[in-house]
């Protein structure tokens, strides 16, 4: 399979390398060369050499997308720092370049939510922290039995 | 009697902000949002309540705006990608039915056409459409396009050596799918007649299919293809 990443920051580069470990084809497409150097973190071997494919660009750019191999792109990841950016450019490849598969990440839960029912699947980590966080929280108050106070959380002598 | 609208402005650049000192001049009731703080905080000592600082991207500060009940919305923010999604979340999400969209970089103009945002301004391809009438290419200026309706209106002046002047209009087998609507003579225009017999230095309109834009310019164009 062909995965293009769009956006090689901390979320990008690992899911890069990760898929590329797997056997699959992966191509990055970020506007700073600088980012290269972050896909081979844990690597003994530069990128290209263990097949990866780099490409410097900005997303919105049609050159650069077709460059980094948008038109045979089984797989397509929007992961760059900028929700609208992601968002734009994951409706580019849906519609003009018919990626079977289009991802993107956004941090804006309801910008992410409103795009989800539009069709354009969205990852939402923003999203996904809010649900642990609250299971964590509701599993605490089931263990204080009946949400009641702490015993003894108003003397400061016992609170640790 | 001048019709009052809601609008919505998002950007407080330089565009924005006398945009919307002109809509507010002329009676509508005006929200400017801008995301920068130091450059609200200096729109807000003009305008005061008429801006409201925030990411206009972010839906609840469009809501807060009162997007719901805007009558147009209109983005200016230096950022395509901002213009796009504000736009696109305001007329698909929020039914506003008048957007008009900035366009920063003239290669982006592609992106919102796919995505239904239109109509667009780009001050860039303004530039060049003027830079076009001022110097125009084989005297051809364009005057209206409809790319969506695939139809525009052309001016074009003949040369000397045009191979349609001295031709009576009623002989003159244009391209399929343009149409000669005025000729402009000697400061003055008229209809053309079937018995209109066209000079070098005529400035003709015509309307026409943009894909024969070429056919048509050849066919008025100098005689012997030499263009």
């Amino acid at each position: 399979m062909f995965v293009l990443i769009v956006g090689a920051g901390r979320v990008g580069s690992t899911l890069a390398r990760n898929m590329l470990k797997q056997g699959h084809e992966v191509s990055c497409l970020d506007e700073d060369p600088e980012s290269h150097a972050r896909l081979e973190i844990t690597l003994d071997k530069p990128w290209e050499d263990v097949g990866g494919h780099f490409t410097v660009g900005t997303a919105l750019e049609i050159e650069a997308l077709t460059a980094a191999g948008v038109e045979r792109a089984d797989v397509f990841i929007a992961s760059t720092d900028g929700d609208n950016t992601n968002i734009i450019i994951a409706q580019l490849a849906k519609r003009r370049f018919k990626v079977p598969t289009v991802i993107a990440r956004v941090l804006d839960p309801y910008r992410a939510q409103w795009y989800e029912s539009q069709g354009l699947h969205t990852i939402c980590p923003t999203r996904v922290a809010i649900d642990m966080l609250e299971q964590e929280v509701l599993a605490a108050a089931e263990r204080s039995a009946g949400g009641g106070p702490r015993v003894g959380a108003v003397d400061h002598e016992d609170a640790d | 009697m001048t019709v009052r609208l809601y609008i919505i402005i998002v950007g407080a650049g330089k565009v924005g902000w006398n945009l919307a000192r002109e809509l507010l001049e002329k009676g509508n009731e005006v929200t400017l949002i801008e995301n920068n703080r130091e450059r609200y905080l200096t729109v807000e000592q003009e305008l005061e309540h008429n801006i409201q600082y925030g990411d206009a991207s972010e839906l609840w500060v469009l809501e807060r705006a009162g997007i719901s009940r805007a009558d147009m919305v209109i983005a200016v923010t230096g950022d395509d990608e901002d213009n796009m999604l504000i736009c696109q979340v305001a007329k698909e999400k929020y039914l506003v039915e008048r957007i008009i969209a900035r366009v920063n970089n003239p290669r982006n103009r592609e992106h919102f056409d796919l995505l239904g945002i239109r109509p667009v301004v780009s001050a860039t391809d303004l530039i060049l459409r003027l830079i076009e009438h001022e110097v125009p290419e084989y005297g051809l200026v364009h005057l209206l396009d409809l790319p969506e309706q695939r139809l525009e209106i052309i001016e074009m002046e003949l040369p000397a050596n045009s191979k349609a002047a001295g031709q009576r209009v009623g002989d003159l087998s244009m391209p399929e799918g343009t149409l000669l609507i005025s000729v402009l003579r000697d400061d003055s225009g008229f209809v053309p007649q079937a018995d209109t017999v066209l000079e070098p230095g005529d400035e003709i309109l015509a309307v026409l299919d943009p894909s024969v834009e070429e056919d048509l310019t050849a066919y008025f164009g100098p005689d012997g293809s030499s263009s």
